[in-house]
């Protein structure tokens, strides 16, 4: 098309040519992004939707025929699998536990930081190292801190008489020392994300407020807490997904003994595909986690939404 | 901010400021403690810090005999052939994310968000099958494949955020000098996102080298096994674990982790952050 022949009619002009212009654009920007897009179709899209697909059928990795379509069957299964719903349980109590303590410990450590103190700069890289660790190592790390004969027993020791607990290996301690190993792994990207939002306020607001005679406490509940709180409704869903979602930290220190007391479900859905080869069934307890975390996810943020509303 | 504070409340910041330092890096000083006791020393029940005689034998032992090295070697392999995939593979698109709207961009934009928090487990079972029909089960280039598609969603997002940073401008001046989409591209563009790059590529890196999940379905031999699932093999065997050696490789595991983190810690956070901070 031709810009002489359009010179008579006024408007038209000038949003054909952006639409030609936006073409060759789209043509380009199409070109950049499809490289990067090839290998996330095949290895993350298309087994996102077959392991939907699985869900409904009797795949098992012992035999090599086509898994047959069995329907509903796995879902109607997995209502009546005790151990199953056990293990959603036990995810619930670790990542409720791990989120909230995350949460608080980072959001105090956080506050630390951002008051003027020594050895900040010490504090700060510390935080950053369990983020840099592999799983697998800080999993045994804590094995040998947790051993019956331990640091951690030894300390304990000191207080009162010998402590021989093997605190993986029992059924009381077992989960509670698997959460501390993930509060010790999540805090600081949590402290480093509530650390950035609250130097984020504006000086100007605190000074403000403490010229009003706000003291430290009502400073930080009349100013900061509000300024941080979406930063902290964001990370606060995201751990908590991770947390649910977590698996080679708890793998490696118990492998979801003992009597599958930190049997994660993610821990357990692995067993089942892997160990049991129930690849079907497997599928379908993957598919219930993700619609349960979904669905939680979605009414934390509705009720989130509500409250911005509200005000 | 440090009006108003009494001496007695900042007393209580320095407690528990040094409540938090103990608890962060006590549990790492116990792994390179251990690292260099004796079994005779870790089996007591006597504990100090400080090894009673220094044993760097247990890093030989480690290196030699436990077939750490080839498991190194293989991770080191499948960590920087990601690395160079993943870069390679979101540059463009990241640049194509910063510079152009549209749905391509609504749609990536979600889908980082969604692979963030998705559960692999739905995903393992039939990626392990693909894997197996394509006869890339148990081999490096099917892992490196594997890390290439989980860690570019993120690289992606990290390289977006320094792309979107270079003022449009700069093109604008080159294209008016003559200069092609092209040799704007990799004269102007690249070299400014340098420091990006070298960010997300450590990103990668790290994100390969740290891998357990993947690494531990797909690898099924120990020719084949990454650092941590020959590490997590070390452990799995009952009754007599050589504590010493074990801890060991769990420091020499952890060493280029910490050295490119603490090289790029900085650029590492903003990255980090640009996503949940303004998310």
């Amino acid at each position: 098309m031709t810009t002489e022949s359009l010179a008579l009619v006024d408007k038209p002009v000038v949003p054909k040519r952006r639409s030609v212009q936006s073409r060759a654009k789209r043509v380009e920007a199409a070109a950049l992004v499809v490289p990067a897009l090839i290998p996330i179709l095949i290895f993350s899209v298309a087994p996102l939707l077959s392991g939907i697909g699985l869900a409904f059928t009797d795949a098992s990795l012992r035999r090599n025929d086509t898994p047959d379509f069995v329907g509903l069957q796995n879902f109607v299964d997995l209502l009546g699998d005790t151990m199953f719903w056990e293990s959603f349980r036990i995810g619930m109590v670790w990542a409720v536990s791990v989120t909230v303590l995350q949460l608080v410990a980072g959001l105090v450590l956080a506050l630390l930081l951002n008051a003027n103190l020594r050895f900040q700069g010490l504090a700060r890289v510390l935080a950053l190292i369990p983020w840099a660790m592999p799983p697998v190592v800080v999993a045994i790390m804590w094995q040998l801190i947790y051993a019956t004969n331990g640091p951690l027993n030894a300390v304990l020791s000191v207080f009162g008489p010998d402590v021989t607990t093997n605190w993986l290996g029992e059924f009381s301690t077992a989960l509670p020392a698997v959460i501390v190993v993930g509060v010790w792994v999540g805090m600081p990207q949590t402290t480093i994300t509530l650390l950035a939002a609250l130097q984020q306020i504006p000086t100007e607001q605190i000074e403000a407020a403490a010229m009003d005679g706000a003291g430290a406490v009502r400073r930080f509940f009349n100013v900061s807490l509000p300024a941080i709180r979406p930063v902290m409704a964001s990370i606060t869903s995201l751990n908590f997904i991770w947390n649910f979602n977590s698996f080679g930290l708890v793998y490696v220190m118990t492998e979801g003994g003992p009597g599958g007391k930190t049997m994660l479900p993610m821990l357990f859905t692995y067993l089942e595909a892997f160990k049991s080869r129930n690849l079907g069934y497997a599928s379908a307890m993957g598919c219930v986690l993700v619609l349960i975390v979904v669905a939680l996810l979605a009414i934390y943020l509705w009720s989130q939404f509500r409250e911005k509303e509200a005000k | 901010m440090n009006t108003h504070i009494s001496p007695l409340a900042r007393v209580g910041q320095y407690a528990l400021l040094a409540v938090y330092v103990v608890f962060l890096a006590f549990p790492l000083l116990w792994l390179v403690s251990a690292s260099f006791k004796s079994s005779r020393e870790l089996m007591s029940l006597d504990i100090s810090l400080l090894p009673k005689e220094f044993h760097p034998d247990n890093y030989v032992i480690a290196w030699n005999q436990q077939g750490l090295v080839g498991s190194a070697w293989n991770s080191l392999i499948v960590a920087v052939c990601s690395m160079v995939l993943v870069i390679a593979l979101s540059l463009p698109a990241a640049y194509a994310f910063a510079r152009f709207r549209g749905w391509l961009r609504t749609a990536g934009t979600g889908w980082i968000l969604v692979s963030q928090v998705f559960p692999v487990i739905l995903i393992i079972i039939p990626l392990f099958l693909i894997l197996r029909d394509a006869g890339l089960v148990n081999t490096l280039p099917g892992l490196i494949l594997v890390y290439t598609t989980y860690t570019m969603p993120f690289a992606l997002w990290m390289l977006q955020g320094f792309a979107a940073g270079i003022p449009i401008e700069l093109e604008e001046a080159a294209a008016v000098d003559g200069a092609s989409r092209l040799r704007t591209l990799t004269k102007v563009i690249f070299p400014l996102l340098l420091p990006g790059i070298a960010a997300t590529a450590m990103f990668a890196f790290v994100s390969a080298w740290n891998e357990f999940f993947f690494a531990l379905v797909l690898m099924q031999t120990p020719e084949n096994y990454t650092l941590p699932i020959a590490l997590k093999m070390f452990i799995g065997g009952e009754g007599k674990v050589a504590l010493g050696p074990l801890a060991a490789g769990a420091v020499l595991a952890t060493i280029p982790s910490i050295v490119f983190f603490s090289i790029m810690q900085r650029k590492l956070v903003s990255g980090m952050l640009a996503g949940s901070v303004k998310g």
